[in-house]
Order: structure tokens, then C-alpha cells, then sequence
């Protein structure tokens, strides 16, 4: 139980920069996550016009986890980032939704042509 | 300037497109569905007695790859060192032995001199653990596929073993990938870029797959024209022949993605997609919730 919670809180760091006070940029550690979080939601946040830059790297293939750095024009860097997974998110469950309409209705053709 | 449009569907296999959508996302389904969309597989073997010719480690091996038919989704994941439980895994139980058959005479067919030579995954029992025979009838754990042989014996061996099956994704052991593969393309674009005619026509249809160029006759002419270019293989064969390689600009749309999803038959290939989509989701509510914290 405890060693769930400790690996729990660990998923998601904040690199320390030598305490610099500048909130516009960050640097974020996403641990046990690769390309497949990362390019996506690298996309998101480029898509946010505060963002001056967005980028992410794989430090080494064998550790999996993710360097996220996100430098913007002003705004916090933590809260580009929240905006860039609510984004991601918002768009999944619009790819959920259309992805289910378009099942049923494939389905409803399938069943009328079987019966006509 | 969003739409998903269903080709082909049935049990083991899709094909759709998703049309409007950016590689990154498009990619990102892709990969969760062959890594991160979870199934139940065979993951503990306990081996009581193997006399067969089949090592044990070999044996354990094709057990874990052998598909079976849990709807992970009523399963919890097993934690380290922790006991099993109802919730977190299925017991099976595999005891065959092969026997002479005396009734056979004159035969050099193994299929009528032994008795239960093929070892297949017919053969594996399913033991309900307390509470499962509640939420299960027998029957609904089992192998999907009732013929995949495991091992071959002759007379006098025997296997005796009892398999644990776990939760688990396919990052871990790829035999917890839920589908034979998930691939897509993109959806090819042929421009002619200046009409091409006659003989030539006949040249370019022949360069391409059948259905891709069509040939209209206008004024006697023979005319080429792109009539489907989705069914192109993208060989590039045009680009050989001096006398086409300038007429044609081959090209992909950006942003048409041509999926195909077969499923191992554990779940229906759409209920996957749908489930690597909210296996994203709630990757991005993991890390709004961390974040919030």
C-alpha cells in the first residue's frame, strides 16, 4: 500500500533549476510514460498561442520517462501544461464519441441491409 | 473537418478511417492499442508432473502466448507479492496423458495408434475460484481458440500443470497485447499532372494496382484518369519508366488515416479502439489530478 502511494506521487516532477523564480518555464518529469503521452500532448500544447516553446525528449531508452519542457510568453508554465491534457482530453472524448456514433450507425446499415 | 468513417467490421477484424486528425494523436491510438490496452493472460505455471519431450520453460512459454477469452475489464491487476484472488486471476488445469491405443492395428498414423497425443488448449479446465462461479458460468473463461496445440506426446507421458492467469499490458509481455496488429497508412494521393493518353495510358493503368487508373474514351481517345486512389500500394512503379516519371506526383493526405485494427479475439476490435482512446484519457486525468495536487 505504502509503496503504491510513494510511486503514485513520484509520476510527475518538476526539474528544480537552481531555484529560479522564472514561472514562465519548466521543465516537467513524466515517469513511466514515452512517445506515446509525449508527442501527443507536445501537439496540444503547441497548439496554445501563450507558448513560445514545447518540446520533449526521451533522456535514455532503457529509463522509462520523459523530459517535457514548456517555455511560454507569460503565462505559468503548470498551467500551460494543465490546459494542454485538458485539451488532449477534450479531444479523445470527441474521437470517442464520433468513433461510437459512426460504430452504431455501421451497424444499424449492416442489420437494415440484412433485412432488405 | 472531423470524421470517423467505418470500411469493414466484423469479429476479428477493422478497417476505418479517421479523417481530420493529427499524426501525433493518430499515432498515439496506435501504440496504445498494441502496448497499453490490458488483457489477461497466463502468467504463473505450476508444473506437478512433465514427462513430456517439451521442456518446462518451453512449455510455460507457449502457455503464456495462448489468448484467452477474460473480459479484462471485470478484472483487477494482481500486486506484487500479494496472494491470488477472485478478482485478479483465472486458474486453469491442464492434465493429459498419452496412452497406446490397442484397438489399433496395421497403422502408422499417429492419429490412431496414441490416445490424446496432441496436446491442445481444448484440454485446458477452467477451476472457478471461490466467487467466480457466481459472475462466470462454465464456459465463459476459456482459451479463444479451441485448436491451438501446445504439445505432442506418445505413450506414457504425461503433463500436469496449473495456470494462473493475470492482468497485465502488452509494454510489460507482449503477450498482453490485445490485437494481432494495429496498423495505419495514410491515404495516397496520384495527381496526373498532364492529361496522358493512348498507348501511354495503357502503360500508367498498368503501373499501377487494378482500379486505381481508369481509362475513359473521349473522341476516340484513350484518357487516363485516377479513379480510386485509395486502392494504390504506393510501389512507386510509375517512377521506373522514363516516359511516365514526369506525368504523376504521388502524394499522401496529411491528415487521412487509414486504420486496421485485428483483434487476437480476446475483445471485438471497435471495443478496443474504444478502449485505447479512454486508456488516453485517463492518462490525462492521472497527470490533471497530480498536477491539481
Amino acid at each position: 500500500m505504502e509503496t503504491n502511494e510513494q510511486s503514485n506521487k513520484k509520476r510527475l516532477e518538476v526539474v528544480d533549476s537552481a531555484g529560479s523564480l522564472d514561472e514562465t518555464c519548466k521543465t516537467f518529469v513524466f515517469h513511466n510514460e514515452d512517445h506515446t503521452l509525449g508527442n501527443s500532448l507536445r501537439y496540444m500544447v503547441m497548439k496554445n498561442p501563450e507558448v513560445q516553446f514545447c518540446g520533449y525528449s526521451v533522456p535514455h531508452p532503457s529509463e522509462s520517462k520523459i523530459n517535457f519542457r514548456i517555455q511560454t510568453h507569460g503565462e505559468l508554465g503548470t498551467d500551460v501544461l494543465k490546459k494542454g491534457l485538458k485539451d488532449l482530453n477534450s479531444v479523445c472524448e470527441h474521437v470517442l464519441a464520433t468513433f461510437q456514433a459512426s460504430v452504431q450507425d455501421f451497424k444499424r446499415r449492416d442489420v437494415e441491409m440484412a433485412d432488405g | 473537418n472531423f470524421r470517423i468513417d467505418m470500411i469493414k467490421m466484423n469479429d476479428d477484424e477493422l478497417e476505418f478511417d479517421m479523417v481530420g486528425i493529427d499524426a501525433a494523436i493518430a499515432n498515439a491510438f496506435r501504440r496504445i492499442l498494441l502496448a497499453e490496452v490490458p488483457t489477461m493472460a497466463i502468467e504463473k505455471v505450476h508444473i506437478y508432473n512433465n514427462t513430456s519431450i517439451i521442456q518446462d520453460e518451453v512449455l510455460a512459454h507457449r502457455l503464456g502466448l495462448i489468448p484467452i477469452k477474460a473480459d479484462p475489464r471485470l478484472f483487477e491487476y494482481k500486486s506484487e507479492g500479494e496472494d491470488f484472488s477472485p478478482e485478479d486471476t483465472i486458474i486453469f488445469q491442464l492434465k493429459v496423458k498419452c496412452t497406446k491405443n490397442s484397438q489399433a492395428k496395421d497403422t502408422t498414423d499417429p492419429d490412431e495408434m496414441y490416445k490424446d497425443h496432441k496436446v491442445t488448449t481444448k484440454h485446458l479446465k477452467w477451476i472457478p475460484m471461490k466467487g467466480q462461479d457466481t459472475i462466470f458460468k462454465e464456459g465463459d473463461l476459456r482459451p479463444v481458440n479451441d485448436d491451438i496445440l501446445i504439445a505432442k506426446l506418445r505413450p506414457g507421458q504425461e503433463i500436469d500443470i496449473r495456470v494462473f492467469c493475470n492482468k497485465g499490458i502488452g509494454k510489460d509481455h507482449a503477450k498482453f497485447s490485445p490485437v494481432a496488429t494495429a496498423s495505419y497508412r495514410l491515404l495516397p494521393e496520384i495527381y496526373l499532372k498532364s492529361p496522358v493518353t493512348g498507348a501511354l495510358a495503357e502503360k500508367l493503368q498498368s503501373c499501377f494496382s487494378p482500379g486505381v487508373i481508369v481509362i475513359d474514351t473521349e473522341n476516340g481517345n484513350k484518357v487516363a484518369r485516377v479513379a480510386n486512389a485509395r486502392k494504390d500500394t504506393c510501389s512507386r512503379e510509375v517512377f521506373r519508366h522514363d516516359n511516365l516519371k514526369d506525368l504523376v506526383e504521388l502524394k499522401k493526405v496529411r491528415d487521412h488515416f487509414i486504420f486496421s485494427v485485428e483483434s487476437t479475439g480476446i475483445l471485438p476490435p471497435d471495443i478496443l479502439v474504444e478502449e485505447a482512446i479512454k486508456v488516453l484519457m485517463k492518462k490525462c486525468q492521472d497527470f490533471m489530478s497530480d498536477l491539481d495536487t
